[in-house]
């Protein structure tokens, strides 16, 4: 299903360029230093819902996995004293192909140390309205403050359903947020929707009201970012691995292993910290109201 | 058994023993969460169109459907008889089966007939046919250009608007998509 190109490939060199410098030039102001972890990495991420690549040697040895996300290796720079810093990187993610995505992509991460997720939303909306600005493309809709809503509110505005009727449900929540909520989220501008249920933590903390203290942004009906303020309890983290990892067996699925450095790095000390992860291919999609991310990419899968 | 990695326009699945044609399909996947992929599908039958959405990787069950070019021959009942131009081979659709391509259907028609396990559903005629002007009312000469149109039956019973330069007795192109009038066709 090629997309047609609906820029033209040099503009959208020209584009992505631009981006990529406003971006930099934006956490370049907010004194972040730009970092570099590795693709092949040690665990993928144990998320039931990643499939990752195997790298293996040319003598079969399994070397790693390629990275779902730079998630573990730039928390560990945080452990070890990094204060702001930002990644923009390939992410590989083996069974995602569509419209809004590609199996390998472009990932930006940003982490704070001795910050909240409140602090990240900000930043996702400065951040947003200024690769806008710096694109020309006049966005007063992405201005901040943006909207926000709890997935709870999310779910009864565009479903009429609770999470409580939902019952833990979380199949049930999936095709619901498909069907009926995502695509309706962020059309006139971009919203927020915060307070994820506790199973849905993955890697963030809880807050004092028991939901999950990670948000995610969206456009259009896309999402945008997935962010956190971080776990940073070393033993709850070996739980939810742990969690992970059975269900990922049940499932029938590649269980990864636990990424021990990580857990080490978690235990001897990482601030409190926000952290975000946002697709980049996505957010020059959005800002250009293109169709699909491939439209704004050289090489997308299907042109290769 | 086909799955969900098998979906693209056009391709044709069993829902409780009713065949459906994708018309558009799209990945969705929360970057924490389980894949869909949501498609709007078509019923062959009724021509309705649906929405569902599908757990990635769930196994479907592909229709077992063939598309055949025929020619159609002539009315019966309340039927029309189409024949294969190359086994000769005969099979006939009920005028509620073809729908609005009725409306399209000249002596010789060539269409491509849809069958699903071996029976036939429905037709789709050319895009463009030729079909002459049995009634309007007298056209205005000179009026070429003006936006205002009138209606018009067609020799097939087919009803379309019409520019007012047109008149009973001229032969019309018209887009069997959408049925609507394209030009008018010289001689």
């Amino acid at each position: 299903m090629p997309e047609p190109a609906d820029v033209a490939v040099v503009q959208v060199l020209e584009l992505r360029a631009a981006m990529l410098a406003a971006i930099r030039r934006f956490f370049a102001e907010r004194d972040f230093i730009e970092v570099e972890t590795p693709a092949i990495v040690p665990s993928p991420g144990l998320d039931v819902h990643l499939s990752a690549f195997e790298v293996r040697s040319s003598t079969g040895e399994r070397v790693g996995w390629l990275a779902t996300s730079p998630e573990y290796q730039m928390k560990r720079l945080l452990s070890a004293g990094a204060k702001r810093i930002f990644q923009l990187c390939r992410s590989y993610r083996s069974d995602e192909h569509g419209s809004h995505h590609e199996r390998e992509f472009t990932m930006l991460e940003w982490y704070r140390a001795d910050a909240t997720s409140d602090d990240l939303i900000r930043d996702t909306e400065e951040l947003v309205a200024f690769v806008a600005n710096s694109l020309d493309q006049p966005a007063p809709e992405v201005q901040p403050p943006w909207q926000r809503m709890t997935v709870d509110e999310a779910l009864q505005f565009h479903a009429n359903l609770t999470l409580d009727s939902l019952n833990g449900d979380e199949q049930r929540f999936f095709r619901v947020w498909a069907e009926q909520v995502q695509p309706r989220l962020g059309n006139e501008r971009p919203i927020v929707v915060t307070d994820w249920p506790a199973s849905m933590a993955s890697l963030a903390q809880l807050k004092p009201n028991g939901m999950a203290d990670r948000f995610e942004a969206f456009f259009i009906g896309v999402e945008l970012c997935n962010g956190f303020g971080e776990l940073t309890d070393a033993e709850e983290q070996r739980r939810r691995f742990e969690r992970d990892q059975v269900e990922r067996r049940a499932a029938g699925l590649p269980v990864y292993p636990i990424d021990e450095c990580f857990l080490a790095d978690l235990e001897r000390g990482m601030p409190q910290s926000g952290g975000n992860a946002l697709g980049v291919d996505r957010l020059l999609m959005l800002l250009l109201r293109a169709t699909s991310i491939q439209a704004v990419m050289p090489f997308p899968a299907e042109r290769l | 058994m086909a799955d969900t990695s098998d979906i693209k326009k056009g391709f044709k699945m069993l829902l409780d023993g009713v065949p459906f044609a994708v018309v558009d399909h799209q990945f969705v996947k929360p970057g924490k969460g389980q894949a869909f992929i949501r498609t709007r599908l078509k019923n062959m039958m009724t021509g309705a169109v649906i929405d569902r959405t599908f757990k990635s990787g769930e196994k479907l069950d592909k229709a077992d459907t063939e598309e055949r070019t025929m020619q159609y021959l002539y009315p019966e009942g309340d039927a029309r008889v189409f024949m294969d131009t190359r086994s000769y081979e005969q099979l006939s659709l009920t005028n509620e089966q073809l729908g609005e391509n009725v409306h399209y259907l000249l002596d010789g028609t060539e269409v491509d007939v849809m069958l699903f396990e071996g029976r036939p559903i429905g037709v789709t005629p050319p895009t463009f046919v030729e079909l002459l002007v049995t009634e309007t009312e007298p056209g205005f000469k000179g009026d070429t250009s003006s936006n205002t149109t009138k209606p018009a039956t067609l020799e097939t019973g087919l009803q379309v608007n019409v520019p007012l330069f047109v008149n009973t007795g001229d032969r019309l192109k018209v887009d069997t998509r959408t049925a609507s009038y394209v030009e008018r066709v010289k001689g």
